[in-house]
């Protein structure tokens, strides 16, 4: 008899098996349902993805398939994402917030056979759209919780499909062996399609070699260890969240939580105090506004203390963290600090453990890196995109610097060309993009670099790299000076009041801005100085906030009048929005970035308006609900000027 | 439909069982004040009965006859097919009923998870020292006990809720915790007092939607009083109606609608 070829660690699948064996009893997966944490260990996983395989294999799922996945984060679900593999299927993740006309879209490009669904709000869209899409032969699901009346001719409950699957396991085990011992490195690991800030999203086709390479230097570059805790809850459509939940947990074989819901999150997070923690800015932003809300209702005394703490902390936190020479007399001050201030917030917030923090996805604001910093959070910034396999740069402990990103991942080379575009190639280069060999193409040169489309710079003293703003969107306001939009609007975005804002400027005589007001912290504003309003639309315009954002705006302004290359970008005049900008109504990707050029289509009267002079204007506004249904609501918009500053330094002749 | 005593199924695939409670000659009298006339009605299994009327119709004294608190000078209630005694409220809920209140009637300085607990006490066997020091037979009935609480918790989507004292709660809220305990007794016949009080139109939706996923996954008979016209009308199966005391309608929404006696008394027209 001959001996089966020892596993070569070349898929995802096969880091399972591997797991199984050496960590069998270590927990792998748990979640939170009916109010305690269920586990998984290694092997348990596996006998549950290896059951749904063969359960996929009832089905008729072939190599080469498409599998796609619905639903908030869940085990059962990254489990679907590994049998999908475990049978050399391409699973799809897709944002569980889209609206059936993106599902569409997503389901008929890459021709999906199957789709595992969360739960009955998921099923239902997809049977809305159905009659459009004739690949799509079955929909499995996983919460039964409204569907036992459900026609279910093309449904399968998971669990059910799983008993299915081992019931049928002495015809179709050798079958699922094959398939697992024919997988390649190069063969697809995952297809995700990228939210796209212009046009339709694309399928970026990711292999084991860009998942198990990326996963196994970024481990090896923070140390992450088997002991880990991470808490999954970022959309499992994103490539971010397919690295922490799958790739690396499964290269280092930590511990992946998912909460109950996304309303006890908070709880949760606390519950399992992670080590490994991964955030959005826009989180951190509203975990901080939060607090700051708070601390305003505090006694007197706390306001005092936090402030205190606070100031000492500024000093003396990031500095230590890292590991720069600090007085012993400091030390101790920081210690009582921690015993009474910053420890019990770490804990309120969850991130009392944390060793590993990331954030990215935009600029983050120093102010907002520093104060986490300060509090003894070793929060660092990396800099990637789908089409890398995430990682481009990282910034290494003791080199953390608010402005720049940080030097480049480990085995990626970089390198900005003339124009000021940042290029990168790496064994996580993604594959192509599925059917779209054009737009392969123009992104990837034959020597595997690729095109970030964002406009950046070495810096010199550091080599770290520093971002400046999306390459199409730096350009130059009318009298030659540099425009960079996210620069301003990250400042504004920093004030607790400010949720969002948008700068325009482009080829323009002057800088102006739309800002969305943040209704948590306006909202308290308001009730502390006795100002009623009725609801979002009526705060938005009120002359108090107007000239609160006036202020906020005016400060930025001074600030921005003393960097040399970023002076043009002054807001000379702006409005605050009457609505919220919204990924439902396609104002925004479903990973919260802006995308301009449809609010410049949407907002067009508004602009006019900002740059003619005009001092009101009235305008109505389309909005889609929730459920995809449309309507619209209708404001007059005050426009206002801001002061600017002069420079004060004149840029040399 | 109705008027055939076998089971039947509904249109949208309940069954409707045999008569699970009468009301037969109903009279109540506080001192010379006659709360409820002589009043004959029957409940269905599986079925969700209304009982509606103008203010003072007597309607939360008939449920509270139904639940054993008030006791009627004349009159029989049946019950599962036998006549049913004069009871203590906690020996009718022994036998499967369990109600809300319409004024909510919560321990407000308790969390959510432990008012729903309270709602498990019929079921529960230890004895007062073994609850009180909280070993032997009192923890393992509490940790089974537990889980299924937290199945009706998750039911109703409160666990966000769950260790918020129920003081801090919206009125929504705190109804929903309501049915939540009254869900957690596993009765065979829920009566609601009101659940839709003070609810905008979305939480009535979701309260709505709850009661119909009550009736139709668990099969609870469910006895309601509600004064929104679209949700009984929407929901109910079958309507009593109540005026003064007496009974004037009785039979499935179409037909109350259309009732004469119900339009003058409570309904009105609309007009032009």
């Amino acid at each position: 008899m001959n001996k089966p070829a020892p596993l070569a660690f070349d898929s995802i699948p096969a880091l399972l098996a591997r797991n199984a064996q050496d960590l069998g009893d270590k927990p792998a997966y748990r979640e939170k349902e009916f109010g305690i944490w269920q586990s998984w260990t290694w092997s348990e996983v596996l006998y549950q993805v290896d059951s749904l395989a063969l359960g996929l294999l009832t089905l008729g799922a072939e190599k080469g398939d498409h599998i796609a996945i619905a639903g908030r984060n869940r085990p059962y679900l990254y489990w679907s994402m590994l049998a999908a593999q475990s049978i050399g299927a391409v699973p799809v993740p897709i944002y569980q917030d889209a609206v059936g006309d993106e599902i569409a879209y997503v389901l008929d490009h890459c021709n999906a056979r199957f789709i595992v669904a969360g739960d009955q709000e998921q099923v239902d869209k997809v049977i809305d759209i159905q009659d459009n899409l004739e690949g799509l032969e079955h929909i499995i699901y996983l919460d039964a919780r409204g569907l036992r009346k459900y026609d279910h001719s093309k449904l399968t409950q998971f669990q059910k499909l799983q008993e299915t699957g081992r019931q049928l396991e002495p015809t179709l085990s050798a079958e699922l062996a094959q398939r697992k011992a024919k997988m390649t490195y190069d063969d697809t690991c995952v297809m995700l399609y990228t939210s796209g800030t212009t046009g339709r999203p694309k399928g970026v086709v990711l292999s084991n070699r860009n998942v198990i390479e990326t996963s196994k230097n970024s481990s090896q570059f923070d140390e992450l260890g088997p002991g880990e805790e991470v808490v999954a809850y970022l959309p499992m459509a994103w490539v971010g969240d397919y690295i922490f939940s799958i790739g690396q947990a499964v290269w280092t074989g930590f511990c992946v939580s998912c909460p109950e819901s996304q309303e006890t999150m908070m709880t949760d997070l606390r519950e399992i105090g992670p080590s490994y923690y991964f955030a959005p800015p826009r989180i951190f932003e509203n975990q901080l506004t939060n607090v700051m809300i708070r601390m305003e209702d505090a006694s007197r005394l706390k306001k005092w203390m936090f402030k205190k703490a606070m100031a000492h902390a500024k000093l003396v936190g990031p500095a230590l963290l890292s590991n720069q020479t600090v007085s012993l007399i400091d030390r101790i001050k920081y210690w009582f600090g921690d015993k009474f201030i910053y420890g019990p917030l770490k804990n309120t917030l969850g991130l009392s453990k944390v060793r590993v923090g990331y954030t990215a996805g935009e600029a983050i604001g120093p102010e907002l890196f520093d104060f986490y910093r300060s509090l003894g959070i070793n929060l660092k910034q990396l800099y990637g995109q789908t089409e890398a396999t995430v990682y481009i740069t990282m910034q290494p402990d003791g080199e953390v610097d608010a402005n720049t990103v940080g030097v480049p991942a480990p085995g990626v080379e970089v390198r900005v060309d003339d124009s000021g575009e940042i290029y990168y190639r790496s064994p996580g280069v993604f594959v192509e993009y599925y059917n779209n060999p054009e737009s392969t193409a123009s992104t990837k040169d034959e020597d595997g670099w690729v095109a970030t489309g964002d406009a950046g710079f070495f810096e010199e003293s550091s080599g770290h790299l520093r971002i400046i703003d999306r390459a199409k969107d730096v350009g130059k306001i009318a009298d030659g000076r540099l425009f960079a939009p996210k620069y301003v609007e990250n400042k504004l975005k920093f004030y607790p009041n400010i949720l969002e804002a948008v700068v325009f400027g482009s080829d323009r005589e002057y800088c102006s801005a739309f800002i969305n007001i943040d209704l948590n912290a306006v909202g308290n504003w308001a009730e502390r100085n006795n100002i009623a309003y009725g609801g979002y639309q009526e705060l938005s315009q009120h002359p108090a906030v107007l000239d609160m954002i006036q202020n906020h705006i005016e400060e930025t302004n001074q600030s921005i009048a003393d960097d040399p290359m970023l002076s043009g970008c002054q807001v000379h005049r702006f409005l605050v929005l009457h609505k919220e900008l919204d990924a439902d109504d396609g104002e925004m990707t479903r990973t919260r970035k802006v995308r301009r050029r449809i609010v410049e289509e949407k907002f067009l009267d508004l602009i006019t308006g900002l740059y003619d002079g005009s001092e009101r204007v009235a305008t109505t506004t389309e909005v889609t609900y929730e459920d995809g249904r449309k309507g619209s609501i209708s404001a007059t918009l005050e426009m206002r000027n801001a002061t600017t500053v002069a420079s004060q330094r004149v840029a040399a002749e | 439909m109705f008027d055939q005593s076998e089971s039947f199924v509904t249109e949208d695939g309940r069954t409707i069982g045999g008569v699970m409670m009468e009301m037969k000659n109903i009279t109540l009298r506080f001192g010379g004040v006659v709360a409820i006339k002589d009043i004959s009605f029957d409940v269905r299994e599986g079925e969700i009965r209304a009982i509606i009327g103008p203010n003072g119709a007597g309607k939360s004294s008939m449920l509270n006859v139904i639940s054993g608190f008030y006791h009627p000078q004349d009159g029989e209630v049946w019950y599962k097919g036998g006549k049913r005694p004069p009871m203590k409220p906690f020996e009718v809920a022994r036998q499967g009923i369990a109600r809300t209140f319409q004024n909510i009637a919560l321990f407000e300085g308790m969390t959510v998870l432990d008012n729903v607990m309270t709602g498990r006490l019929n079921h529960m066997k230890a004895g007062i020292l073994s609850q009180a020091f909280w070993y032997g037979k009192a923890q393992r009935e509490e940790t089974e006990n537990r889980e299924i609480v937290e199945r009706v918790i998750d039911f109703l989507e409160i666990q966000n809720i769950r260790k918020t004292p129920v003081g801090r709660l919206p009125y929504g809220l705190k109804k929903r915790v309501e049915l939540a305990r009254a869900l957690a007794a596993d009765p065979k016949l829920l009566l609601l007092d009101e659940p839709m009080a003070g609810m905008n139109v979305e939480e009535k939706e979701d309260m709505s939607r709850f009661i119909l996923d009550v009736n139709d996954e668990f099969g609870t008979t469910i006895v309601l009083i509600e004064h929104d016209m679209s949700v009984v009308m929407d929901i109910s199966d079958r309507v009593v109606v109540m005026d003064y005391g007496k009974k004037i309608g009785d039979g499935t929404p179409k037909d109350v609608r259309s009732n004469q006696a119900v339009i003058d008394a409570y309904l009105g027209v609309a007009h032009d």
